[in-house]
């Protein structure tokens, strides 16, 4: 049963906005979806999830495990093919702590400039949350 | 008639511009083919949001209480038109194009009662426009052309025109681009951004594949909310990737056509300056003659 599995494989593509990043056939899939993390196996049912910003596992049939850190996006499933449409990917090995601590600060002091401006903030929030979640993701 | 040394000297100016004009054709087509490459790169990502987005709208359904960036204000008296131009000249009728389809568009609204508002991307747009409507500009993107587009940029303006509907600013929004359609032809273009028309019929039949019911996690509606804005932004992005690609297209056709008339003119100098060298030298060949026959 467990070797069964092993061989089967779903596809699955990481798509951005600028390229095709990933499209490999995989054996299990792990996204952050909005609601939680859950895996996809070959003929999982048709799902639709947004994708909150962290890192997406693919295990490989060779046994490698490929992370990708994502900046949000969505999930699109269906039995053979697991599509992920991602607004900013990076894969984890390429992370750079340095610099993202560096970003963090600078939007921590952008926030405190623009207060007030509700929307501006709601806006630099969703910045920080993203730069947290990589930060998260390099360590 | 100009004496010997103007004619060299017109010569060598316009050899030297042609030299100028070669080089930026060149130049041009090197960048037109990595715009071209990021155009094509963006497609598969086009697709499939607008496949997911088609699969989404069929379950959810569009009524007032949809999310504004698809349903709209319910209103049309404010418009805000997207203009995208390039950021440099030299590029045959690019910019004038799109300048002339927007004051058309613009006047059109205007005769109608609208109100309008027009958000710039790239500088020549702007400083064209500013001569007729500068109080109706509200905020100018530039020094993109420099640089690589990268989807940030989309998503700065997308964000910036997000941030304006949510004040209620404006009612519909319409963005003006050089659709790229081909190195010789560049289509100006005019797409209606908000409210959204999603081509019902044209997503049912790319999303068929799949005739299974689909889940959707957190839901339908949460999900459509996140969507929209990045939709906005693909379609901003599109249109940005389009318009790069076809600026280059257009300034290397153009600086084409400056290099062969370049050609012309030379040709047509080094003529007449050889002609007048002849009249020169037969002229004082006749003067040494004549003095002869006078001795």
């Amino acid at each position: 049963m467990a070797e069964a599995l092993a061989h089967k494989t779903i596809q699955f593509e990481l798509v951005s906005s600028e390229c095709v990043l990933v499209s490999e056939p995989a054996v299990m899939v792990v996204v952050p979806g909005a609601a939680g993390e859950f895996g996809v196996l070959p003929d999982h049912a048709p799902l639709l999830s947004s994708i909150r910003p962290g890192v997406v596992a693919v295990y490989l049939p060779s046994g490698d495990v490929k992370k990708v850190f994502v900046a949000g996006g969505f999930a699109d499933v269906n039995g053979k093919l697991c599509s992920v449409l991602a607004e900013e990917a990076v894969l984890v090995s390429a992370l750079d702590r340095a610099e993202i601590q560096e970003n963090l600060k600078q939007l921590n002091e952008e926030l405190k400039s623009v207060q007030g401006d509700d929307l501006k903030a709601a806006h630099i929030q969703r910045h920080m949350a993203v730069a947290q979640a990589k930060l998260a993701a390099a360590a | 008639m100009p004496s010997l040394k103007e004619f060299r000297n017109r010569i060598v100016s316009v050899k030297s511009t042609r030299k100028i004009t070669a080089a930026m054709k060149m130049v041009a087509a090197s960048k037109l083919r990595r715009a071209q490459h990021q155009a094509v790169a963006n497609q598969p990502y086009a697709v499939r949001m607008a496949n997911v987005l088609g699969r989404l709208v069929a379950a959810v359904g569009i009524n007032e209480t949809s999310p504004v960036l698809i349903a709209g204000t319910g209103k049309a008296d404010t418009h805000l038109l997207l203009v995208i131009t390039s950021d440099r000249g030299l590029c045959g009728g690019f910019n004038a194009f799109i300048v002339r389809a927007a004051r058309l568009k613009v006047r059109e609204l205007l005769d109608e009662g609208k109100d309008v508002k027009i958000l710039c991307v790239g500088r020549k747009g702007r400083d064209m426009l500013k001569r007729d409507y500068a109080d109706k500009i509200v905020h100018t993107f530039e020094g993109w052309g420099r640089k690589r587009l990268t989807f940030a940029d989309a998503v700065e303006v997308s964000e910036y025109i997000t941030d304006m509907i949510q004040r209620q600013q404006f009612d519909v929004c319409t963005v003006l681009y050089n659709r790229f359609k081909s190195v010789m032809t560049q289509l100006p273009t005019t797409q209606q951004l908000i409210p959204f028309a999603v081509h019902a019929s044209e997503e049912v039949k790319t999303g068929a594949d799949t005739g299974a019911l689909y889940e959707f996690e957190p839901s339908e509606k949460e999900i459509l909310e996140t969507l929209l804005p990045l939709n906005l932004s693909v379609q901003i992005f599109r249109a940005l990737l389009d318009s790069a690609a076809g600026e280059q297209a257009a300034r290397m056709t153009a600086m084409d056509n400056a290099t062969r008339n370049a050609g012309e003119m030379i040709n047509k100098l080094t003529l007449n300056y050889n002609r007048a060298r002849q009249a020169h030298i037969t002229k004082e060949l006749i003067e040494i003659i004549s003095g002869a026959e006078a001795v």
